[in-house]
């Protein structure tokens, strides 16, 4: 089975270690995520492309426990629907960014965790090409079984 | 800036709020501005100008249809959930301008039910952002509840609190969604939609219209004996930094949301504080909403509503009556007209005829404070 990211431009590593692909104003620093060809700080244009770090900590959470509303959710829905956790990770020096989190457990997600980027399936395309996405997992082996 | 107590609020009007089959926004819309004129006393032919706010109804001015076609200037509003702050702070503009002396604002909307949703790309967020799950209001509100319970110690039970007196406040409302007392038990034992956001916890999308029928306020005396002023009104949108829904991302750099820049620009207008507040309405989307919305007005400190809520401070009878006729969540989201039905209730409140929920000891001053998608806040200050 291919597998194929969701978007372009947004995360590297289908092979390899991820990296999500963020952008870095020239002029006064501020780094987003996705990418964006403007500051909405300074209002440069001088933006640049930045790898974001892999790590980070939990910054807030929740969990979709629903079904999203579709479209724009593409995703798998009724039956097949699993809830996942949702949640801010804080890149130290960087940025805060939003996520799909490994884990859907209230128990198992604190505020302040260490979690790292990986990419998960997401769905199957109609080519049959698996679709995968960016999430952050807990680090230290916390269990991911939601 | 000065005070603004030169506009004057001196009719009401509201179609209920809930399910109707069958009757269109615009019909609501129609119902409402009949019941403010009734109230002011004047016929649409005195109106000389009219805002109108809706999210479903793309041209709400076509009420006129219903009213009688007179030429007025009819413009209409879009702002999210503070589109109702924004006509209200235009109608009332208007008359400080010195363009009118008389006019109206009214919202409308007739929501299809389940969570809002839209299209990313209209709110500046990429298409993958919807796709993968993440463009999701709701959301938003279980991650900014669940922080706020983590750094300053608000319990499950506190939510659950909230939730239930808003719809025992419902329940004495003959305009409210929902008339059904629920308890704290069923609130919390509800299906969890956004963690710790139970079903119960959430208002829900639904119809309804509002009207309110402004004037110069000397003017005031010719149509009624109890005008209400308009003190303030103010609409801000986020700074960078704020914690907002519909975020890819947020910057490392933290600052407050617009609802605490709406409420302390109101305030500064106003030139009165928290303190000389006696009824409240605050934009309760969920009940983690109305715990931290306390707070961004200035009427507590961040974790003091544990306690105000254990003491039943928030109560019609309390030290602080908030959402006395249900709020949100007994009255739904119909977004064009829901800021217009918290101005209707406080008009209400301060003229001393709200019934079964009126807040006792006359109140003199009433407020009132919406935010939603994408950062877009606006408060009202009004007084006898």
């Amino acid at each position: 089975m291919t597998r194929v990211p969701v978007a372009e431009g947004i995360f590297t590593g289908l092979a390899d270690d991820p990296e999500l692909i963020g952008s870095r104003c020239t002029d006064c620093g501020i780094v987003t995520f996705p990418a964006q060809d403007s500051c909405p700080r300074c209002a440069s244009t001088a933006m640049a492309e930045h790898r974001l770090a892999r790590r980070g900590r939990l910054w807030a959470w929740t969990v979709q426990d629903f079904p999203p509303p579709s479209p724009p959710y593409t995703g798998p829905s009724g039956r097949d629907f699993v809830p996942f956790g949702v949640g801010y990770v804080e890149l130290a020096d960087e940025v805060k960014v939003e996520s799909r989190l490994t884990v859907a457990d209230p128990d198992a997600l604190h505020i302040g965790m260490e979690m790292e980027l990986v990419l998960v399936p997401f769905r199957t395309n109609d080519d049959g090409d698996e679709v995968v996405t960016f999430a952050f997992r807990p680090v230290n082996g916390e269990d991911d079984t939601a | 800036m000065t005070s603004q107590t030169d506009v004057a609020i001196v009719g009401v009007g509201l179609h209920p709020f809930g399910r109707f089959p069958g009757v269109s926004g615009i019909d609501m819309g129609a119902i409402a501005i009949r019941r403010a004129l009734a109230d002011a006393g004047v016929a649409w032919r005195d109106i000389q100008f009219a805002f109108g706010g809706s999210y479903e109804v793309d041209n709400p001015d076509a009420v006129v249809a219903l009213l009688g076609l007179t030429g007025i200037p009819f413009t209409d509003v879009y702002n999210g959930c503070a589109t109702a702050a924004s006509a209200l702070t235009l109608a009332a503009n208007t008359i400080r301008l010195g363009d009118h002396d008389l006019g109206i604002a009214v919202g409308m909307d007739k929501h299809i039910p389940g969570a809002f949703s839209a299209d990313p790309r209209l709110y500046a967020c990429p298409s993958w952002y919807g796709e993968v799950g993440q463009f999701v209001t709701t959301k938003f509100f279980g991650m900014k509840i669940n922080k706020y319970m983590h750094d300053y110690g608000i319990s499950h039970a506190t939510l659950a609190k909230v939730a239930a007196k808003n719809y025992r406040n419902g329940v004495l409302n003959p305009n409210a969604f929902r008339r059904k007392p629920l308890s704290e038990e069923e609130i919390l034992g509800s299906p969890m939609l956004n963690y710790p956001l139970t079903q119960y916890m959430f208002c829900s999308p639904d119809e309804g219209a509002a009207a309110v029928v402004l004037c110069r306020a000397e003017h005031a005396h010719r149509y009624t004996d109890s005008p209400i002023y308009l003190r303030a009104t103010t609409v801000r949108t986020r700074r960078l930094g704020a914690f907002e829904v519909h975020s890819p991302w947020l910057p490392l750099e933290e600052t407050v949301g617009p609802t605490v820049d709406a409420s302390r620009a109101a305030f500064e207008t106003a030139g009165i504080g928290p303190e000389d507040v006696d009824v409240i309405q605050l934009q309760d989307t969920d009940a983690g909403a109305e715990v931290i919305h306390l707070a961004e007005n200035g009427f507590c400190a961040d974790g003091d509503q544990e306690a105000l809520v254990a003491d039943g401070a928030l109560e019609i009878g309390g030290s602080l009556p908030v959402n006395t006729d249900g709020g949100l969540i007994a009255n739904g989201e119909p977004i064009g007209a829901s800021g217009l039905r918290q101005v209707h209730e406080v008009v209400l409140q301060l003229r001393g005829r709200a019934g079964e929920r009126q807040v006792p000891g006359a109140p003199k001053v009433g407020y009132t404070q919406l935010y939603g998608a994408p950062g877009t806040a606006g408060v009202s200050i009004l007084s006898v």
